[in-house]
């Protein structure tokens, strides 16, 4: 499993993204541009120019048209895949931490951060999955979070609840239509943020990841936790692989608590776990800084991460990864068979 | 000293709620009336004096007058002395000090103090022995004391039943704010016991036989024990800092850096006697304070620059025999105090005086020299270099306080004192400067306490300087470091070296001369941990950025020995060196089968956790905890089995461990069963929860009239566009592949 590392940023990643259909990584990072990238050799496909300071997240259509961006220059903006035209900017008051497409496209929810006075929120604008169309310039919902601010959000299955993750440690879910507040729970330890939200493919359950060095499996419906899964170090980024049952989690110590004695402190590697039996599986090593985002490909052929060193790690699975499987998990292969 | 009103007890006053004025106080006011214009305050009586005669007396008043003035002012004509109708004294006097601080002073300080051999003064305030001794104020019939029904207590070694049978070992584990005790399960996650938060406020400690876990508070000193974790015990001693039990755990000393200091409402355990004091030494049975003591002015050291060092407080300092019957003090350059318990009286009344004194130590078991009868506990002592005076190493018996054997030894610039456990040996280990003060060298004198006449062996082959040194528990083999630079706070430390020593072999029941084994040399090492029972030792590098082993040594590999060593009772063989980066502390379990080894956040911040190994040198465990502070195990009392018991269990051992072997076989077997039975059922559990969201979705998806798939019509009608575009293309990829390769060579 030889990984392709994509050197195309010069700073710190912030977040990698597949398209749907596995063949496309999407990453950004502090400086200033999105990269687009085929994920079968590395090759960039192109970068998005516009954004006048770091990005923080980005997500792309489920069709692949369209590429949306949250920046620290407080816009969301809307992209052409195949062109890398700017279509569409919005403005904001503060920075975007997050964007994310519900799961036919039509919907776009952005988190804007809390500051200068303006409590942080989560809107919703409505999309028109065509480069050509005019876009809509008002939100059609706005949710503000004046407990503790939301860091992650995304959408449920039908597009009907919106899940945010908070600084304090809770998730929220809000009904997708009016904004509501259904529930709020402690999930993760108190105080310590929510840094990473993603969904499984049909978007019932998700995975959250936590600076309390966990990463926990959670039901969208009533937010019950499914799994736990304990790591030794703070948590940047979990993501759930297709087609196998596996978590994988990334994190290491933040950069100013890593001390230059031993080169095994920082813990910079991506940790895998079975999903359902909760126990770790194996690393991956290869940053030589925290891991600030993971993703999965959607086909369930590989993953690829973006550490803090400024590279994008692209691995593709091999067939020991394929063929491994718990006694029981074949057992009932088995059966079912 | 009596007790007086100053100190009346919080519980014996009244707190209820009432009016003030409504009650009716006068036969109160009459009875603790004071009459401060008489003035007695400054008197007081002191009992205790010898017989005199009316010439003897003057002789008595300036004697008592030097005792009297060293905590106050007064003058003979102020000591009235009654003579009774015989011409002989009462034996008893009357004192006029210049103020009522003194007089107190007086009570507080020269109570119970000797006048010479027979005689020891009894001082009273004048105004307590008004108050206590008035006729009515003592009952002149006799009450019995009421006796408490007998109550049940928990069974305090409780913890030595291991509910699965299997003589686990418990340890304390102390993180965050949550002190936890937990069975050492090898492998495996321990078992939890008890678990509490915030039980501790400074750190816990366990008594020497594993009875009692301590824990200290603002407000003192609490032992909790039993299965149920109940507080056995309490000894509120303000501020306490430092905690120490005496060996058979009827004893416990608590120090404070800060005085203590009686509140004006009284204490509820400590009396005003104790006001000004640092160390308590409390009766665990019946947690009570048997004395008090003051911190000693230890002389300010003064560096090279002439900038005084901060006062150091030595650790213990009160060291007990090792059968608890006593207790010493050093009074650093001038003499050794040793109490007598349960009383608490200075054995003979006097300090030992030994000039110069510099350390001591009480030989850490009763010591059984060769012909000696009588019962006997032994200490060491060393003193430096004074004037034309050679430095002296001395050996003294209790309570003969007869010197056994002195050792004189030239420049001498620091002694450590190293008994082996069974006090069989004592190791002092001497570091030599040469003339010019300007090298170092290292040199071991070995007393043989159990031999006649106490030997002495000196090895001295030895080039380097010492830095640690350890005698085998129950053994007669030890492991010292050397390092060629002296100590220095330097970054880097310097390389050191191990050395191994064991006797020869020697005919007969003796023990042959010491003589040097092996030496490991270029190493990091700094620390040295015996298995409790001997044979077994790790050499350990800890409190160190860059490197972090431990090495695990046998010294009776049973394998082949080398020729060299062939008159040797050792046969050394490194068993496994582990690693666990940031390490600051080691410890054995008291069984000597596991060794524990924890980065501690009080040290450094970084990996705290722990690492679990068996005698061996395999790790077991190693588990990260977040702000570790303090492993520790549980220790044992000693076994209750003789002799001959032990020596059957160890020749049938053979049987004995194939049980175990086949108990452990049988629940790794039943353990595996179940981790897969587990696994079975999350599986099962996770499938039958996706199968009902699944259909669910379905359902709701159904109702809403949205496709099966949200995505598919979305790409199907990309699809349809993009070909409405672009005319149809077929790619064609051409694939080659290498079946077979040879290589011909054509000549």
């Amino acid at each position: 499993m030889r990984p392709i590392l994509l050197s195309g940023h010069e700073r710190a990643l912030t977040q990698v993204k597949y398209n749907r259909d596995g063949d496309l990584i999407f990453s950004t990072a502090k400086d200033q541009h999105i990269c687009g990238w085929f994920a079968h050799n590395g090759e960039r496909l192109g970068t998005y120019h516009g954004h006048q300071g770091a990005i923080w997240t980005v997500d792309v259509d489920p069709t692949s048209t369209l590429l949306a961006s949250g920046s620290a220059d407080n816009t969301i903006r809307l992209w052409d895949v195949k062109t890398g035209k700017c279509l569409k900017t919005w403005d904001f008051p503060t920075a975007v931490k997050r964007v994310e497409f519900n799961e036919d496209g039509t919907k776009l929810l952005g988190v804007t951060e809390k500051r200068m006075g303006h409590l942080g929120t989560i809107v919703v604008l409505d999309i028109k999955v065509d480069v050509e169309a005019e876009q809509s310039d008002e939100k059609s919902l706005t949710i503000v979070c004046d407990e503790s601010k939301a860091t992650v959000a995304g959408w449920s299955y039908l597009s009907k609840y919106i899940i945010a993750g908070h600084e304090d440690g809770s998730i929220s879910q809000y009904d997708a239509k009016t904004g509501d507040l259904l529930y709020n729970f402690p999930i993760h330890e108190l105080n310590n943020p929510v840094v990473d939200l993603q969904w499984s493919q049909d978007r019932t359950y998700f995975i959250t990841a936590s600076k309390d060095k966990t990463a926990k499996l959670i039901s969208a419906k009533d937010l019950e936790v499914l799994k736990t899964y304990t790591a030794d170090t703070p948590l940047n980024s979990a993501a759930m692989t297709y087609k196998k049952d596996f978590v994988i989690l990334g994190g290491g110590q933040a950069a100013m608590d890593v001390t230059t004695t031993s080169a095994r402190q920082g813990k910079f590697e991506a940790r895998f776990y079975h999903k359902i039996f909760e126990d770790e599986i194996g690393r991956v090593r290869g940053h030589f800084g925290p891991l600030n985002t993971v993703a999965t490909d959607p086909t369930g052929k590989g993953y690829c991460s973006g550490g803090e060193d400024g590279y994008v790690r692209v691995h593709q699975f091999d067939k020991g990864y394929f063929d491994f499987m718990y006694e029981v998990e074949r057992e009932r292969q088995n059966r079912v068979a | 000293m009596a007790p007086s009103f100053d100190h009346l007890r919080e519980e014996d006053l009244d707190e209820e709620d009432f009016d003030v004025d409504e009650v009716d106080i006068s036969d109160l006011r009459e009875k603790y009336e004071v009459q401060l214009e008489q003035g007695y305050d400054t008197f007081v009586v002191i009992d205790g004096l010898p017989e005199v005669t009316e010439e003897q007396k003057p002789k008595l008043v300036k004697f008592l007058l030097k005792k009297l003035n060293t905590v106050g002012k007064t003058r003979e004509d102020l000591i009235f002395m009654p003579m009774g109708e015989d011409g002989k004294s009462l034996r008893f006097a009357f004192v006029e000090y210049s103020s009522a601080a003194e007089a107190a002073a007086a009570v507080r300080q020269l109570d119970l103090v000797a006048l010479d051999k027979k005689h020891t003064l009894r001082v009273n305030k004048m105004t307590d022995v008004d108050r206590y001794g008035r006729e009515g104020r003592i009952d002149d019939e006799y009450t019995p004391p009421k006796i408490e029904p007998f109550q049940e207590k928990e069974h305090l070694r409780s913890f030595l039943a291991d509910p699965s049978g299997r003589g686990r070992d418990q340890f304390v584990q102390y993180k965050g704010e949550t002190v936890g005790v937990y069975w050492n399960n090898e492998k495996d996650q321990p078992d939890a016991v008890v678990e509490r938060q915030h039980w501790t406020e400074a750190f816990v400690q366990w008594s020497p036989l594993g009875t009692y876990l301590t824990s200290v508070h603002a407000q003192g000193v609490q032992l909790w024990g039993g299965p149920s974790w109940s507080r056995q015990r309490r000894f509120p001693h303000p501020f306490v800092n430092l905690v120490a039990f005496s060996p058979d755990e009827k004893y416990i000393v608590t120090w404070s850096n800060r005085p203590i200091s009686i509140p004006d409402e009284g204490h509820p355990a400590l009396s005003l006697d104790d006001d000004g004091k640092n160390y308590v030494i409390w009766d665990i049975e019946t947690s009570k304070p048997i004395r008090s003591f003051a911190q000693l002015d230890t002389p300010a050291a003064v560096d090279e620059h002439g900038v005084k060092k901060p006062q150091k407080f030595p650790w213990p300092a009160f060291k007990w025999s090792a059968d608890s019957k006593y207790v010493a003090r050093l009074n650093q350059g001038s003499s050794i105090s040793v109490y007598e318990l349960p009383r608490m009286n200075l054995l003979d009344k006097t300090a030992i005086k030994i000039e110069g004194v510099m350390d001591f130590d009480w030989a850490p078991s009763t010591p059984q020299r060769d012909g000696v009868k009588t019962y006997e506990q032994l200490f060491c002592f060393w003193t430096p270099e004074i004037g034309s005076n050679p430095a002296k190493v001395g050996l003294m018996s209790i309570p003969s306080k007869q010197i056994v054997r002195t050792l004189n030894l030239f420049s001498v610039s620091d002694a450590k004192l190293h008994w082996q456990s069974d006090a069989a040996y004592l190791c002092v280990k001497v570091d030599r400067h040469s003339k010019s003060k300007k090298s170092q060298a290292t040199t071991l004198e070995i007393f043989r306490v159990k031999e006649k006449g106490v030997p002495v062996e000196v090895v001295d082959t030895i080039k380097d300087t010492v830095i640690n040194f350890a005698w085998e528990p129950k053994g007669d083999r030890f492991v010292i470091i050397t390092t060629t630079e002296p100590v220095a706070a330097t970054a880097v430390p310097p390389k050191t070296s191990v050395s191994f020593f064991c006797p020869e072999k020697a005919k007969g029941n003796t023990v042959g001369n010491f003589k040097h084994l092996r030496t490991l040399e270029k190493k990091n090492s700094n620390a040295i941990f015996w298995s409790p029972k001997g044979r077994f030792v790790v050499i350990a590098t800890i409190h160190n950025q860059q490197s972090s082993d431990l090495d695990f040594f046998d010294l009776d590999f049973e394998g082949e020995k080398p020729e060299s060593d062939k008159d040797l009772t050792a046969n050394l063989q490194l068993m496994n060196t582990a690693d666990h980066y940031g390490v600051t502390d080691v410890e054995w379990d008291p069984s000597g089968r596991f060794v524990a080894s924890w980065a501690s956040s009080w040290k450094q911040q970084m990996e705290n956790g722990y690492h679990l190994y068996d005698f061996k040198g395999e790790q077991l465990r190693e588990e990260p905890v977040e702000k570790l502070k303090q492993l520790l195990w549980r220790p044992r009392p000693p076994t209750l089995l003789t002799k001959e018991e032990q020596k059957t269990i160890r020749k049938n051992l053979r049987e004995y461990s194939r049980v175990f072997e086949q108990e452990d076989a049988e629940r790794i077997n039943s353990a595996d069963v179940a981790v897969v039975e587990h696994r079975r059922r999350v599986l099962e559990e996770w499938y039958a929860w996706r199968a009902v969201t699944e259909e669910e979705l379905a359902e709701e998806r159904e109702d809403l009239g949205l496709p099966a798939d949200p995505v598919a019509d979305l790409l199907k009608a990309k699809t349809a566009a993009l070909s409405l575009d672009e005319e149809e293309k077929v790619i064609e990829e051409i694939m080659e592949e290498v079946l077979e390769e040879t290589e011909e060579i054509v000549n």
